[in-house]
């Protein structure tokens, strides 16, 4: 991953402006800007039915957006498929023809790539551990076997921008964590990767910019550490007289969001006005028992902006700058 | 670079893996085997007093002959709609239109590609089912002269040669079939839907060819052109039915196989 890394020269590998998908009354996907830069691993974020499958497929070419325009580095996959020259990745779960072997398939997706494609089938089989299984017809993979498939097929066409739909769904813990590692292990070799990902944990892991996305519409894009930030830091206190305490906090100058919890009182603050509020509470005779900063998850923030009626940011939404999908 | 001939091969290669083709393939040898069985035991029980039976006696290159004039409009459009109304519905089954679309051959590539496939095999299940035909009747009935329609004696290589002839011009409207099939493969998204509507189509020409008032029409109906072969065994040959199938079967294929093409080309993939 190479966040705050020199743009390379050139377009973008992806960029998405005023995406709209439209069946009959219904808004799949409701406009929809994105910039996906080089070496950007991009989380793609949102609830079920959301749009993110949707906009995937209109990325890849699959489906002709309604408004609005797609450039994978600068060309438009609905003119022609060259415009899919150095991107590969699946929507939904990777699909084979059931009655070849694996390696069959490959074969016939190398043949369909051309490119010396046939060349990659062994390191790519290498690569998601499935050199053993490649002999057994693919109508006998487990889930997991295909998604790991899916990734190899992928690899084929010797990918710079890699796009994943949900790639870990369905997999068990350990097959969760190969993936993770396989795709931490395709960014740290300079491939961009855009995913689509229900595991909050997973996409703030590797991903270093995310997207997030309701009803067709998005909420939020930047990159998860300035989310974060936007957020603030949200503290909880405890003290010998929570009354008193929650009295001087009102008082006190820095302090936002002050809420009464399960006997605790939580408010946000930066560091200066919490060092500050210790020796008020001291000083107002209500001693501190615990004061912690409490982590803000990625799933708070996700759940902050993908809850509640549409249009209001959650409790814990980010300042507005960050909140606003940057034009570009 | 891949092209259509990359996903021909791999169009020939897929249905090498398929029990459908094995289905049609089976059918093409299994029924000429068994047709000459029956009129074997006919033959024994009645004496040859059933249509054809001189005709089928005196020479086994008769076989494949009777076989397309029985067969025409059921048999030979069933086979040929067990691959044509698959290979593109498949894929939606499969959900492997989005894994091929995402590669680097055009859609339109692609098409061409299961077009020729779908040609392909065909063009060998007919000539299997004529070939297998000529050899079950030859070890029947002798490998004879063969008498054609207008009464005259055909020499058996000149017959041999009126026999592959004859199942060159029954492709023709064979095309047409492949052609609906593919367009119904490419609509309905349904394997069989588009198996038994490319039947189903076959079946209703032929019914409109016997209902009185429609006779006028007869000429231009797809089940007419089955028959358009039979112009070779007249003496002098018969060129005018084999000339209309020629063109009758375009206005069939060529528009059922541009719909197809503009449906597979322009559709979005949205499942799978």
């Amino acid at each position: 991953m190479s966040a705050g890394a020199a743009p390379a020269p050139g377009p973008p590998p992806i960029e998405v402006r005023g995406l709209i998908k439209r069946y009959g009354d219904l808004t799949a996907v409701a406009g929809v800007d994105l910039t996906v830069e080089t070496g950007d691993v991009y989380g793609y974020l949102g609830p079920n039915g959301a749009g993110k499958t949707t906009s995937l497929r209109m990325m890849l070419g699959l489906i002709r957006p309604t408004h609005g325009s797609v450039r994978l580095f600068g060309r438009d996959p609905m003119e022609s498929v060259r415009a899919l020259q150095g991107v590969a990745g699946f929507v939904e779960a990777p699909a084979f023809y059931p009655y070849l072997s694996a390696r069959r398939n490959l074969e016939l997706l190398a043949a369909y790539d051309g490119d010396g494609a046939r060349d990659r089938i062994d390191p790519a089989l290498e690569t998601v551990e499935l050199t053993d299984r490649a002999g057994d017809r693919v109508g006998g993979y487990s889930h997991g076997m295909r998604q790991r498939l899916g990734i190899a097929s992928a690899l084929l066409r010797d990918p710079k921008l890699l796009l994943l739909d949900e790639p870990a769904t369905g997999l068990d813990p350990a097959g969760m964590r190969d993936m993770r590692l396989l795709i931490r292990r395709l960014a740290d070799d300079g491939m961009t990767v855009l995913l689509s990902s229900h595991l909050l944990t997973e996409v703030e892991d590797i991903c270093n910019r995310v997207a997030i996305v309701r009803s067709g519409r998005i909420v939020y894009e930047g990159e998860i550490a300035a989310l974060k930030r936007g957020a603030g830091t949200t503290y909880r206190l405890e003290t010998t007289d929570d009354e008193r305490a929650l009295a001087v906090c009102r008082a006190q100058a820095g302090l936002t969001d002050i809420r009464l919890e399960h006997g605790r009182i939580c408010f946000s603050a930066d560091e200066a006005a919490v060092a500050e509020l210790s020796q008020a509470l001291v000083e107002a005779g209500a001693l501190i028992k615990a004061m912690a900063p409490q982590t803000v998850t990625l799933e708070d923030l996700f759940f902050s902006f993908t809850e509640g009626a549409e249009g209001e940011p959650g409790v814990r939404s980010p300042e507005p700058a960050t909140a606003v999908p940057p034009a570009r | 670079m891949p092209g259509v001939a990359t996903v021909y091969r791999w169009e020939l290669t897929k249905l090498r893996y398929q029990k459908r083709t094995y289905l049609g393939l089976g059918a093409a040898v299994l029924v000429p085997i068994l047709f000459v069985v029956a009129v074997h035991f006919r033959h024994d029980r009645h004496g040859g007093d059933f249509a054809f039976s001189a005709y089928l006696s005196r020479s086994g290159l008769a076989v494949p002959l009777v076989l397309l004039l029985f067969g025409a409009v059921w048999l030979f459009p069933l086979i040929t709609a067990l691959v044509a109304g698959d290979i593109i519905a498949s894929e939606d089954h499969n959900g492997t239109l989005k894994t091929i679309f995402t590669r680097s051959l055009e859609r339109g590539q692609i098409f061409a590609g299961k077009l020729c496939a779908t040609a392909t095999y065909a063009v060998a299940a007919i000539l299997l089912a004529g070939t297998v035909g000529v050899i079950a009747g030859s070890i029947q009935s002798g490998f004879n002269s063969l008498q054609s329609l207008s009464g005259t004696i055909v020499s058996a290589p000149k017959a041999l040669e009126l026999v592959y002839v004859s199942l060159l011009i029954y492709l023709i409207p064979i095309a047409a079939i492949v052609s609906i099939g593919l367009l119904l493969s490419a609509v309905t998204r349904n394997s069989a839907a588009a198996v038994v509507g490319t039947l189903m189509f076959s079946l209703l020409m032929q019914l409109l060819g016997i209902l009185p008032g429609l006779t006028g029409a007869q000429p231009y109906l797809l089940s007419t052109q089955f028959n358009a072969w039979q112009g070779l065994l007249r003496t002098p040959i018969d060129w005018a039915p084999i000339v209309r199938a020629l063109w009758v079967c375009a206005l069939y294929a060529v528009p059922a196989l541009f719909a197809a093409l503009v449906v597979f080309v322009r559709r979005d993939v949205a499942g799978g």
